[in-house]
């Protein structure tokens, strides 16, 4: 008999092929605190035959927003997404990678207007996909230090 | 190539095409004797400009003013934010939505980088980007085109060396970025610590140049056709122990220009501190204080431009 080290889920969403290392970056994405009524199972360091070692994130009676997967997308390009609905897999997508990055991180240069209190949304077009690569609208810096900037 | 100009922000250097930067420098050699004071013009009569400084500035603040007072229009503004609702803690979005509602056109410098697209997206009227932080300086760059034109005659295959502090200088970031696109060579030359970034290096280098880069100006200086030294700011340095390992590295004098080329240009966006000795001043090679000068021209060009006085 197959052994589960995490039994399926009946309704909510699968984050597979998160990048190793990642996955309490994605619980801190969606939002995973005290007030969480879901069972949320965490895997790290799991064998994967893409990328030799991946993270898993299931979370329960719960589906992704847009922002909450581009956010996704942006720290683990190849993560897939797999949608459970009555113990099958309703939907399944790799996430993708916008091409223009509204508000839902910070610029990593201190000196930014955006990091000062003014009343704009951060926005950062997309220079590179691979790595990740992007250019802040304003102040024109490149980063590709994404997970300590998302917000 | 006119096309667009009027109402167009001027925030950074990379906005504009070879052909628009030169029909900016064009008009602004049209200007000069109207700069000069040796003609008169009211191509701006009636016209207003906020001019909005929250960092000090001599040159830049008082050739937009002469620029605009030049072509008969008014200047308004701060020279320093103490004294005007800023000190109150007033947000730069708020500052720009009401001056936008006296003026006909901004002029920003602020400490901040991006504060001058930030500025460009709150208001209607055009902004031009007087500095922003160690950010980009779009009309210092144009009348550093100006100058290098002028002296030269050409930009094309022309051989300069930047050195100082190309970290922080925002100067050397708009400039090096328009000198590889008019096709000059470039030799970066400044400490490990102060070399030029890697995003203005990557830019660069997307236009097809390989810049040398080093810290030794003797070696960089022999073939120079332009040497454009700027000062280390102090200013600019998070931590005051790494300002003063580096203080002081580059010094212009007479001995350092004894097997120059005859013909190079020394250039300085100013103010210098003991960056280039005095008794250069005197010599062939010192256009700074014609590149000051230049300032006035270029940026009566770009006013009249983006307010439609000129096509």
């Amino acid at each position: 008999m197959k052994e589960f080290k995490v039994t399926p889920i009946r309704n909510g969403t699968v984050i597979d092929h998160i990048n190793m290392g990642m996955a309490l970056k994605v619980l801190k994405i969606i939002g995973v605190k005290e007030d969480v009524n879901s069972t949320v199972s965490v895997l790290m360091h799991v064998p994967s035959k893409k990328a030799g070692w991946k993270d898993i994130v299931k979370i329960e009676d719960r589906e992704l927003d847009p922002k909450e997967l581009d956010k996704i997308a942006l720290i683990s390009p190849n993560a897939t997404i797999n949608i459970i609905r009555d113990y099958n897999v309703a939907e399944k997508f790799i996430v993708e990678v916008p091409n223009v990055i509204k508000g839902i991180m910070k610029c990593s240069n201190p000196g930014c207007i955006t990091n000062q209190s003014e009343p704009v949304e951060t926005e950062f077009v997309v220079e590179s996909k691979k790595p990740i690569t992007l250019r802040c609208v304003y102040c024109d810096r490149l980063t590709t230090e994404i997970a300590e900037n998302i917000q | 190539m006119s096309a667009g100009f009027r109402g167009m922000d001027v925030v950074s250097i990379r906005d504009f095409s070879r052909e628009q930067i030169e029909h900016v420098l064009k008009l602004a050699e049209k200007m000069v004797p109207i700069a000069r004071g040796e003609e008169r013009s009211v191509m701006l009569e009636g016209h207003v400009l906020g001019s909005l400084f929250y960092e000090p500035s001599t040159r830049t603040r008082l050739s937009f003013d002469a620029a605009m007072t030049r072509l008969g229009g008014r200047t308004l503004g701060f020279s320093e934010p103490k004294g005007s609702s800023v000190a109150k803690g007033e947000t730069l979005a708020d500052t720009i939505r009401m001056v936008d509602a006296y003026c006909d056109v901004i002029v920003l410098r602020h400490p901040q980088e991006g504060a001058a697209r930030l500025a460009g997206h709150f208001a209607d009227r055009p902004v031009i980007n007087a500095g922003d932080g160690a950010g980009q300086h779009p009309t210092q760059t144009m009348l550093d085109l100006f100058t290098i034109r002028k002296e030269k005659k050409q930009v094309d295959g022309i051989h300069v060396v930047v050195v100082g502090d190309l970290k922080y200088g925002r100067t050397v970031h708009s400039l090096s970025e328009a000198l590889a696109m008019f096709g000059a060579e470039l030799t970066f030359v400044a400490p490990p610590t102060l070399q030029i970034p890697k995003e203005h290096l990557k830019a660069i280098e997307g236009m097809g140049k390989k810049p040398k880069i080093t810290s030794s100006l003797e070696e960089a200086i022999k073939d120079a056709d332009v040497l454009y030294v700027t000062r280390i700011q102090k200013e600019r340095f998070p931590d005051l122990a790494e300002y003063q390992k580096v203080a002081g590295t580059y010094r212009i004098d007479l001995n350092v220009l004894k097997d120059v080329k005859k013909d190079l240009i020394i250039m300085h966006p100013l103010p210098r501190v003991d960056e280039i000795s005095p008794e250069v001043d005197s010599t062939v090679h010192a256009k700074y204080f014609e590149q000051a000068f230049n300032g006035v021209p270029v940026r009566m060009a770009l006013l009249g431009l983006v307010l439609g006085g000129l096509k």
